[in-house]
């Protein structure tokens, strides 16, 4: 069988948090929520979405770590921190493209995603891709996802000039090699038309 | 005298809600489990399959089950956290008597019980049989539903029982009967991926039903048109093909001016409707007065919506209808469903693969609990009470002579109404909050407050409990077993993972030690939930809802059995009306042609914005249990009010300022969230909380005419902006009712 892959696809989140609240369930660090569930702006929209670690092929975090303490494993998952090497110096949290490792106080290191190294080392499929009820998060394979899905999967990201590749994948809705990100306003070549209009008087005005 | 034996603040910090955020043993990895036991989900009627990881004999935590082919081991982040009610503190361990002014004392469960028997003995000698009701509740197994109705009508003879069903299921219930002449989902789930089009009418499917949501963007995938009637944009509607932001109540106005729409453009099937029909002339007459203009004018929004919705609807292949309470609870809850179901039939879309619909039950056990004979006007196997071949089985059943069993009794809003005028003097509730979950809040715990006797059987000190007389704790799903229907009419297995604690019983045990105090032990011997449940298939045998051909080893080794299911050998039902041969004696599908009109409240100048009310994904029906467990109370601490910022501005509203919400019956005071994703008519709070925060102070007890279901979708409101509230009240945990 195809390797079995991390997949977001944003466009079907619909912000239950049951990702929230199993990714605290999980061994590895359990009583601490790894996963980041964005709430898009409220007052204009129900929009949301999930953040997990990407995983990336070369991760930034690791290189920016003056302690040597991020590890990625060799089937490319990008550990939290090693506890007797961390500082807590936060780099990683500044260097991290997409926002995801924290800088935790109480077990002062830095904590993030390990994509459920406890489970998906032995077989079984992240909490959170597991219970996703819209499956905005899923874990199976890109075979299963072209079967299934009608967007395109892809995991080549362009910062401006330059290119991450990640473990993760996420769905985009039409061809595109890359999601490219040119300004840290977030706007991406994936969703070129204007955000859809959310405002329920704007649908009734002429009534 | 059932008025609280003490302050709410004291009982509050004595019984709670207190939050439970930790899980047995502390976060600390749980290592392997003793055992990992396959159950299902008790917090809706998706009734998800979920594995319970056990150790030392607790609920220690979960693990998805992936081979249950509903969801696939999808949870929605209550599912995932409901192992924490456990090992609750507030878990009631004893049973307890009041005690005025100092609250509740311990007592023996025999003095309990005796002091229960007597009372009921009391009333019903010196006011009769009637005097003395009970309320069971959605949540029920089926066992204990069926034991339950029996109780009340063998044991207590009294015609007054009824379930908190009647506040969910019974308008969907009542029109699947008169069009079809069955009370199910015509279809199992795995029809909606295989549809052209889905029309979802009053569902917030995202925060009611999630796991549906995977298949709702499985149906978008392969090509799925979408449309979504809802006064909210909520996360369904956001992505959908087509969002109307129809008015609260104005939905036959859509539906109707869509049949005239697909009849005006030759969109319906005239071969099937002349062959498998019956009532098509009186639909027609009745549609031709809406046009587009009509039904956008009730709707309350613009005709080229509902011109959409036909075009995309009326020359499909396939097409799926679900509804849910945005539609069902109105006074004309029926007549919105029948509605909608005459663009089923008028296409001729049913019984086949990807054609039909179904109505998202929204309790637990929501389809089981109301078959198997603890609704007003029901015997097991979905009987009718005042059918008398119906009436001779069920007597033969239970070896009683037909004209003892009692006829149809008061449905759950009028019997609370004869509670508050006298004519009933002694209650006895299980799974059932009415202080929070009825409407007109006020009226309901002055009700409770004016019985002569109450008793409460609960897992928890509930709101209600507060004013009952005895309480006798009971056993959570997880501690007892039993079978729940689920959404698509799928039996399934509840696995019992530990023992009750202390002197807690599971509630069918506790009917039968009651209904063998009141000297018909002889009709309960019940020693477990599987001869309830063996009994119940032989009460249900030739039943519409027919269990006879289901047993426990079967639905544990077919992932469940879909009912009518009348033998062993029988495969089961996950799919009605195949052959287009319908629930009625003569086999058709019966149009009911359908006027719209009015709310029974309307906004005025007095009381001028829309109240709706409804859930979030955290908490489930009244928060007995959700409200205590720690993950979903962080998620959602207390009710919001939804209000458009173009109304907010008009009342000088800004997001997070404490506004009080209020009709002429009661109100609320809770923080504004000012989104543009609300009809600027209308505001929205959600209904799980109690007392101050309660949003069923306000709704009204209104019921519809066939299914009296309460009203709880629209009623007038004014909403002013206050300052922050400073009472005690106020002061309690946001989870108890108060404000953080």
């Amino acid at each position: 069988m195809s390797e079995l892959r991390f997949v977001i696809d944003y466009s079907r989140c619909i912000g239950c948090q049951a990702c929230v609240q199993a990714c605290e369930e999980c061994d590895t660090h359990r009583g601490r929520s790894m996963i980041h569930l964005e709430t898009i702006r409220r007052a204009e929209s129900v929009q949301t979405a999930p953040q997990v670690c990407m995983h990336c092929d070369d991760p930034i975090c690791a290189q920016v770590c003056p302690a040597d303490a991020i590890k990625k494993t060799a089937d490319g998952v990008v550990q939290s921190s090693l506890k007797p090497r961390c500082i807590g110096c936060s780099n990683c949290v500044l260097a991290c493209p997409f926002g995801v490792p924290k800088y935790d106080g109480y077990v002062d290191q830095m904590m993030k995603c390990d994509m459920c190294y406890d489970r998906t080392s032995v077989g079984k499929r992240p909490m959170c891709a597991t219970v996703c009820p819209s499956q905005a998060l899923s874990f199976t394979t890109l075979e299963e996802i072209e079967r299934t899905r009608h967007g395109v999967p892809t995991n080549t990201w362009r910062f401006g000039n330059e290119m991450v590749r990640t473990k993760v994948f996420v769905m985009l809705p039409s061809k595109a090699s890359a999601v490219q990100i040119d300004r840290v306003t977030g706007r991406t070549s994936a969703t070129p038309t204007p955000p859809p209009i959310d405002d329920v008087a704007a649908l009734l005005e002429g009534m | 005298m059932a008025r609280l034996p003490f302050p709410l603040p004291g009982l509050i910090e004595q019984f709670g809600p207190h939050v439970n955020v930790t899980p047995p043993g502390g976060w600390q990895s749980t290592g392997e489990p003793d055992r990992l036991v396959q159950t299902h989900c008790c917090f809706c009627g998706q009734q998800c399959g979920i594995q319970l990881k056990v150790k030392d004999n607790k609920v220690v935590g979960f693990e998805p089950w992936e081979d249950f082919p509903f969801n696939r081991g999808k949870l929605c982040p209550k599912g995932v956290k409901r192992y924490l009610q456990n090992e609750h503190p507030d878990r009631l361990l004893h049973a307890l008597e009041r005690r005025d002014g100092t609250g509740f004392v311990p007592v023996g469960y025999g003095d309990a019980i005796d002091r229960i028997v007597s009372e009921i003995q009391r009333v019903q000698h010196a006011h009769g049989r009637d005097a003395v009701a009970v309320l069971g509740g959605a949540s029920f197994t089926n066992e204990r539903a069926y034991v339950l109705g029996k109780f009340a009508r063998v044991a207590l003879r009294t015609a007054n029982i009824d379930y908190n069903g009647r506040l969910c299921m019974v308008s969907a219930g009542a029109a699947s009967k008169k069009v079809f002449g069955v009370d199910r989902s015509a279809n199992p789930w795995s029809d909606i991926p295989k549809a052209d089009v889905i029309l979802i009418a009053g569902s917030n499917v995202a925060e009611c039903s999630p796991i549906t949501t995977d298949y709702l963007w499985s149906a978008r995938e392969n090509g799925a048109r979408i449309i979504v009637l809802d006064p909210r944009m909520t996360p369904i509607a956001r992505t959908a093909d087509l969002y109307i932001p129809v008015r609260s109540g104005g939905d036959i106005g859509v539906f109707n001016s869509m049949l005239y729409l697909l009849i005006e453009r030759g969109w319906i099937d005239r071969d099937f409707i002349a062959n498998h029909t019956t009532g098509w002339d009186a639909v027609e007459r009745t549609i031709r007065s809406y046009p587009p203009e009509r039904g956008a004018q009730i709707a309350g929004v613009p005709a080229s919506m509902i011109v959409r919705a036909a075009e995309m609807w009326g020359p499909a292949r396939t097409s799926f209808l679900l509804h849910a309470r945005g539609i069902e609870h109105h006074s004309k809850g029926v007549d919105n469903c029948s509605a909608a179901l005459n663009l089923v039939v008028a296409t001729g879309r049913i019984g086949r693969e990807g054609c039909g619909y179904a109505m998202i039950t929204g309790q637990g056990n929501g389809q089981g609990g109301r078959e198997q004979g603890q609704k007003a006007d029901q015997l097991p196997g979905a009987r009718d009470i005042e059918n008398a071949e119906h009436r001779q089985h069920v007597a033969r059943v239970w070896g009683v002579d037909e004209p003892t069993i009692p006829h149809k009794g008061l449905t759950a809003v009028p019997l609370v109404e004869a509670i508050h005028d006298g004519r009933i003097k002694a209650l006895i509730s299980f799974c059932f909050n009415p202080t929070v979950s009825l409407p007109d809040g006020n009226f309901a715990r002055e009700a409770l407050e004016r019985l002569e006797f109450y008793a409460n059987v609960d897992f928890f000190l509930s709101e209600t409990s507060r004013y009952a007389d005895i309480v006798l704790p009971c056993a959570l799903m997880e501690e007892d077993e039993g079978t729940t229907t689920n959404v698509e009419g799928r039996v399934i297995h509840h696995k019992k993972a530990v023992d009750p604690p202390g002197e807690a019983k599971e509630d069918w045990r506790i009917v039968c030690d009651l209904a063998a105090k009141l000297g018909a032990g002889d009709k309960f011997q019940f020693s477990s939930p599987r001869e309830i449940f063996d009994e119940l298939r032989i009460a249900s045998r030739g039943g519409v809802a027919d269990y006879y051909g289901i047993t426990w080893e079967r639905i544990d080794r077919e992932y469940g059995v879909f009912w009518p299911c009348p033998s062993e050998d029988h495969p089961g039902t996950p799919r009605l009306y195949e052959g287009n041969r319908f629930g009625h004696p003569d086999g058709k599908a019966h149009f009911q042609p359908v006027e719209w009109r009015p709310a029974a409240e309307e906004p005025d100048t007095e009381y001028p914005i829309i109240l709706t009310t409804g859930r979030v994904v955290a908490h489930y029906l009244s928060g007995t249990q959700t409200r205590r467990i720690g993950g979903l109370v962080a998620q959602s601490p207390e009710p919001r009010c939804e209000i458009h910022p173009k109304l907010a501005a008009s009342l000088g509203i800004a997001d997070g300022d404490f506004v009080r919400v209020e009709s002429r019956r009661g109100a609320v005071v809770v923080r504004a969230l000012v989104v543009k994703t609300i009809r600027p008519d209308t505001v929205f709070v959600p209904y799980h909380w109690p007392h101050d925060r309660s949003a069923n102070n306000m709704t009204s007890r209104a019921i519809d005419p066939v299914s009296h279901i309460p009203e709880y979708k629209i009623c007038a409101v004014r909403v002013l902006k206050v300052s922050r509230p400073t009472d005690a009240m106020a002061a309690v945990p946001q989870q108890a009712g108060g404000l953080g």
